[in-house]
């Protein structure tokens, strides 16, 4: 690990100026960045650490009828926040079918949106990536890369956002709050990530100081929570990121679907929001036609980027499912192994 | 669960007593090898090969050492020297060593250089700031990249090719045949507890605080390697965070004494978890073909099983899959061959059951093959071609449970009704519900091992033994067995173990622990009661004169007249009149070779398997495991069924989820860390049982004993594997099994 500087500002303003100085890095819980020092993907000159700022940990309801997440709040904490999940339950589940009990404990919000890639090649500094060094090509592509991208890939990086979390956030519209030294400004989730395009680098829209300070979910997202589900396809049960995974919204009035959302995770760069296929389902039966249609439409642009074309297959699959699920309703108390397709599912496979 | 019956009333043997260094461990007490912090402590850390093959070209030493806090820089200039080439393997079950003897890179993950500094983030920096250059040469990474040869033997001295019978004529007989080709992967060792050392030096001799199954053999390689008599190094093992074969001496550790050697202070050194991909060994990969026939009544006509496995380009280890198919089924004729190719990959070595596991998930597969290809259910498959005699040996079993095994965990676990087809059953949720079974087998194996034990003017027991505790439970199963010896309590003993300053107690590895230390510490405690008798029967004054060896037995601290209870002697009183301080006596235990000339000596067991799999989603899991094991005496089974459950996950992770997942282009590790690498959580493995079944052996050593460390990981793997075919009517034959060999663009 190189020697660095460490900061421990008092505010905001202190950690956007201490941050602004390049080669600065904010620490949040350190889950992702401490181990990533360790192997020497990342080294920052300085850490600004977030853990003693006073405030950004609060859930607080809005007026509006919307939820505002401070970003040092834990990922436990949110997970297990009685009002929270009862008004966004795939949410919950999305954060409870992350990593471990240990790391959930420490994780937080802001981190999570922030997370690197998995991709080996890119933890690996021996490897050539354009992501951790710009111009040096891709190991991944023509290596290991069966649980690479489908969607939205480039020639330059075939790398996918690991976060459960975000899956359900941006298919329930989320805002992220910034502040910066050109001060306040939010981005819509769907927005904050980048596709890898030629400068896979620029992972998101943060300019050098920029620091996530909240989330926010509109009103309109807690309409979604009678129908509303993660589904998480991995290779163990626990401590294992998604091979695929999708959640799925639903407001069904009258027997048709109201409005709808999906989004899928593991499959791109970023949380993969399925707007077509969303407006594809509003007016219809939640249905299995429907369900499939959907799935087809969100996966019309995929095409594999090596070793992983049953991805694509396995993506129209869970997105079903998880339609599926949320159309069956929002399980009244979380299931013991959250997004698994071995929770119990109400009515069965085919019911 | 009833217990086995044999436990004598006031014995510790038999007795599921806990672990006696269990509230040491779950408080954070135990003191492992990297938790030692010696005075004067400097750290090192390793830099590693980036590439499979070629040379080091160039490594910037000086921005290392202008690193604060950097005191030296190992590499090949500047390494101490050594008494013997680290590539002389005249030690027995020691391999190459890459101690920065030159500037070759023989495998990914190669130490190439060691820096040593007053912190170990100083130390990890500095090895950043090498900076290696390389002159890479093209590498053979898979099976396929290299010629194959048929070495000369396989595993620690076995020859590659056995046969008995003639195949070809039993095939061309057969009524069904199969033919079937399976792939285990690469695995690679994940103790929790990395390899490391902490090495002091003082003129030549030397200490050492360092995890190993093999405290003697590694303080005689080390003498070798250091020229240095071996009674002058020290190595002291308390704790080990698990072995699995890993820890005998490797070649960090190696570096780590010459690091101390170099800088002339204390030094540790703990690899990093990456770093336990490469220079430790690892399970090879293999490639294997079965081909089987069967006559119209399901009877094994022939066996054909013929491995390819993986070694490394300068050093042999050939795992030796295909011993497992010489003893399990009957069939009158068997044949075996074993042919390696040489890889750029470090050298592999043992891994629990190294050979048994990765063949019996071939073997068990292809059992169960034959038997859906018969008709026939896999029980009564395997009951119609149990081998009542060792199939390729012709020897007898020194005992064999395997049909009450079989029987007891069928009824267990509910085998009855399975359905012969696959693809029949499905759970509430509709999830695919496949049973499948395999059997379990390891050969019970002895070394040879030496122990002493006291018998102490107030009445009270030593006894010492350099034994190891992986983990396993040696400390509380070795101590009841000295107890036993005795006469005594466990609270009435003191047990001393795991330094090289104590008897040479032989190598915890091949599942021969328990027997052969075990054998060791029944000797010496024997001895030891057999001279207190000698006096006490000699006393006029004694309530035993005239017993007679034969005629007394030791119990509770006692010397008891075994045809008249009233008549005893309390061990303090006897050698309090005689005036001695203490009797002492010193036992050895080893195979028997006459037995084992004329008995095949292996443990038993059966092992079955539930797996539900989504069918669309190719999601699988184990939802339930049973296995009943015969493995002679059982000292105490609250520590074996733990071994079970062990190795019984083991084969869970064998058939679902570990590899290693290579770059193949580089043979580089791309998941060599534990979010990547997978093993199975808690969650994977909701219900695992472990049955005991009584077996007695009056052949295998004195106490009965044949070990239980690896087999349940053999039988395990096969049993998941066939429960997925049950399941979904899919047969996988690369391992582990992965989602897209399940679905295959349709339903699973």
């Amino acid at each position: 690990m190189n020697r660095f500087d460490y900061i421990r500002p008092g505010t905001v303003a202190e950690a956007v100026s201490a941050a602004a100085v390049p080669g600065s890095a904010y620490l949040a819980a350190g889950t992702n960045l401490l181990d990533l020092m360790k192997i020497g993907v990342a080294r920052p000159e300085r850490l600004v650490d977030l853990n003693y700022l006073p405030g950004l940990d609060a859930i607080e309801a809005l007026p509006d009828g919307g939820v505002r997440i401070g970003a040092r709040v834990r990922n436990a904490d949110l997970a297990q926040d009685p009002g929270f999940r009862r008004r966004f339950p795939a949410v919950a589940e999305a954060l409870l079918s992350g990593a471990s009990g240990q790391l959930r404990n420490m994780a937080t919000v802001g981190g999570n949106l922030l997370q690197r890639t998995r991709c080996p090649y890119f933890q690996d500094t021996a490897s050539a990536c354009n992501r951790r060094a710009p111009g040096s090509g891709c190991d991944a592509r023509g290596g290991e890369n069966r649980l690479h991208a489908v969607l939205g890939w480039s020639e330059a990086c075939i790398a996918t956002h690991p976060s459960d979390f975000c899956v359900p956030l941006v298919a329930l519209g989320a805002v992220v709050e910034i502040a910066g030294p050109a001060g306040p400004r939010e981005v819509p989730l769907a927005d904050f990530h980048l596709l890898p395009g030629a400068t896979p680098e620029r992972e998101s829209v943060l300019a050098p100081g920029e620091l996530v300070t909240a989330l926010r979910l509109p009103a309109e997202a807690a309409g979604f929570a009678a129908h509303a589900r993660y589904v998480k396809l991995r290779e163990r049960t626990s401590y294992a990121f998604a091979v695929v995974s999708a959640a799925a919204a639903l407001r069904i009035e009258d027997g048709r679907i109201a409005a709808a959302r999906l989004a899928l995770g593991g499959v791109a760069a970023k949380p993969w929001r399925a707007e077509a296929a969303e407006a594809a389902l509003v007016g219809a039966a939640p249905d299995a036609a429907a369900f499939q249609q959907a799935a087809e439409i969100a996966l019309a642009e995929a095409r594999p980027s090596g070793d992983n074309a049953f991805k694509i297959e396995l993506a129209r699959r869970i997105a079903r499912r998880a339609l599926r699920l949320a159309a069956a309703g929002t399980p009244e108390r979380l299931p013991a192994l959250p997004a698994s397709p071995f929770a119990p599912l109400s009515g069965g496979l085919h019911g | 669960m009833a217990e086995p019956q044999r436990i004598r009333h006031g014995s510790s043997l038999g007795q599921p007593i806990t672990r006696r260094d269990g509230v040491l461990k779950v408080t954070g007490q135990a003191r492992y090898a990297a938790d030692n912090h010696p005075p004067g402590l400097l750290h090192a850390v390793l830099a590693t090969s980036r590439i499979a093959r070629g040379r080091v070209a160039s490594l910037d030493v000086a921005a290392a050492r202008a690193h604060p806090g950097v005191v030296a820089v190992m590499t090949p200039e500047n390494r101490p020297p050594l008494a013997m080439d680290p590539d002389d393997k005249s030690v027995p079950f020691s391999f190459k060593l890459d101690l920065l003897q030159n500037d070759r890179v023989r495998y990914p993950g190669q130490p190439i250089a060691v820096v040593i500094a007053e912190t170990l983030e100083a130390a990890t920096e500095g090895a950043a700031l090498l900076a290696p250059r390389y002159e890479a040469e093209p590498a053979s990474v898979s099976l396929d990249d290299a010629e194959p040869f048929v070495p000369p033997m396989i595993g620690v001295g076995d020859p590659a090719e056995a046969h008995h019978g003639d195949v070809d004529a039993g095939l061309a007989a057969a009524a069904q045949r199969i033919d079937a080709t399976y792939e285990t992967p690469t695995q690679f060792h994940n103790a929790m507890e990395p390899h490391g050392v902490v090495a002091s030096w003082d003129g030549d001799r030397l200490s050492l605080d360092m995890p190993t199954q093999g405290l003697a053999m590694t303080q005689m390689r080390l003498a070798a390697l250091f020229g240095i008599p071996a009674e002058g190094i020290h190595i002291r093992s308390p704790f080990i965070g698990g072995g699995f074969g890993s820890k005998l001496l490797s070649g960090p550790q190696a570096l780590g004494i010459l690091a101390a050697r170099l800088v002339g202070r204390p030094v540790k050194l703990v690899l990093t978890r990456a770093q336990m991909y490469g220079p430790v060994s690892h399970r090879a990969p293999t490639r294997q073909r079965l081909r089987l026939g069967t006559a119209e009544d399901g009877a094994l006509t022939a066996l054909d099983h013929h491995v390819r496995a993986a070694t490394s380009r300068f050093d042999d280890f050939i795992e030796p899959s295909a011993s497992i198919s010489h003893t399990l089924y009957a069939a009158p004729a068997i044949a075996t061959r074993t042919e390696a190719v040489r890889l750029d990959a470090g050298t592999p070595g043992f891994m629990r059951a190294p050979g048994e596991a990765s063949g019996s998930i071939a073997l068990e597969s292809a059992i169960d093959e034959m038997a859906a290809a018969c008709g026939m259910d896999p029980l009564a498959f395997r009951l119609r071609n149990y081998a009542e005699v060792e199939p390729v040996s012709g020897k007898p079993f020194s005992s064999k449970a395997l049909r009450e095994c079989y029987a007891e965990g069928a009824a267990r676990f509910g085998w009855d009704g399975r359905p012969l087809a696959p693809r029949q059953m499905r759970d509430e949720q509709g999830l695919l519900v496949g049973w499948g079974m395999g059997t379990a087998t390891f050969p019970a194996m002895m070394f040879h091992g030496e122990a002493r034990a006291v018998i102490r003017r107030d009445g009270t027991g030593l006894v010492e033994t350099g034994a190891h505790d992986m983990g396993q439970g040696a400390w509380t199963a070795l101590a009841q067995i000295a107890a036993d010896s005795l006469g005594l309590n466990l609270a009435q003993l003191e047990f001393r173990s795991g330094s090289s300053d104590l008897p040479n107690a032989g190598l915890a590895g091949g599942s021969t622990h328990t027997a052969t230390a075990g054998g060791a510490v029944h000797a010496a405690g024997t001895q030891a009661i057999a001279r207190l008798t000698e006096v006490a029967v000699a006393d006029p004054r004694s309530p035993l004169f005239g017993a007679g060896n034969v005629g007394v037995v030791a119990r509770d601290g006692r010397l008891v007249r075994w045809d008249d209870e009233s008549r005893s002697e309390s061990f303090a009183d006897i050698l309090g009149r005689a005036g001695l301080p203490e009797i002492e006596a010193r036992g050895s235990a080893a195979g028997d070779a006459a037995a084992m000339e004329h008995y095949a000596m292996h443990a038993h067991g059966a092992v079955f398997a539930e797996v539900k799999v989504d069918p669309e989603l190719g999601q699988i899991r184990a939802t339930r495991l049973v296995g009943a094991f015969a493995a002679g005496r059982i000292i105490n089974p609250r520590l074996v069924r733990s071994q079970y459950y062990g190795g019984m996950i083991w084969g869970v992770s064998f058939a679902l989820h570990e590899g290693a997942v290579l770059d193949p282009r580089t043979g580089r590790v791309m998941n060599a860390d534990l979010a990547e690498y997978h093993v199975p959580v808690n969650a994977d493995v909701p219900s695992v049982e472990a049955i005991l079944v009584e077996e007695e052996d009056p052949h295998v050593n004195a106490l009965g004993i044949k070990g239980v460390g690896e087999i349940g990981i053999t039988g395990t793997a096969g049993a998941v594997a066939n429960a997925v075919w049950h399941a979904t009517g899919v047969r996988v034959r690369r391992f582990p099994i992965a989602i897209e060999q399940l679905i295959g663009g349709k339903e699973a």
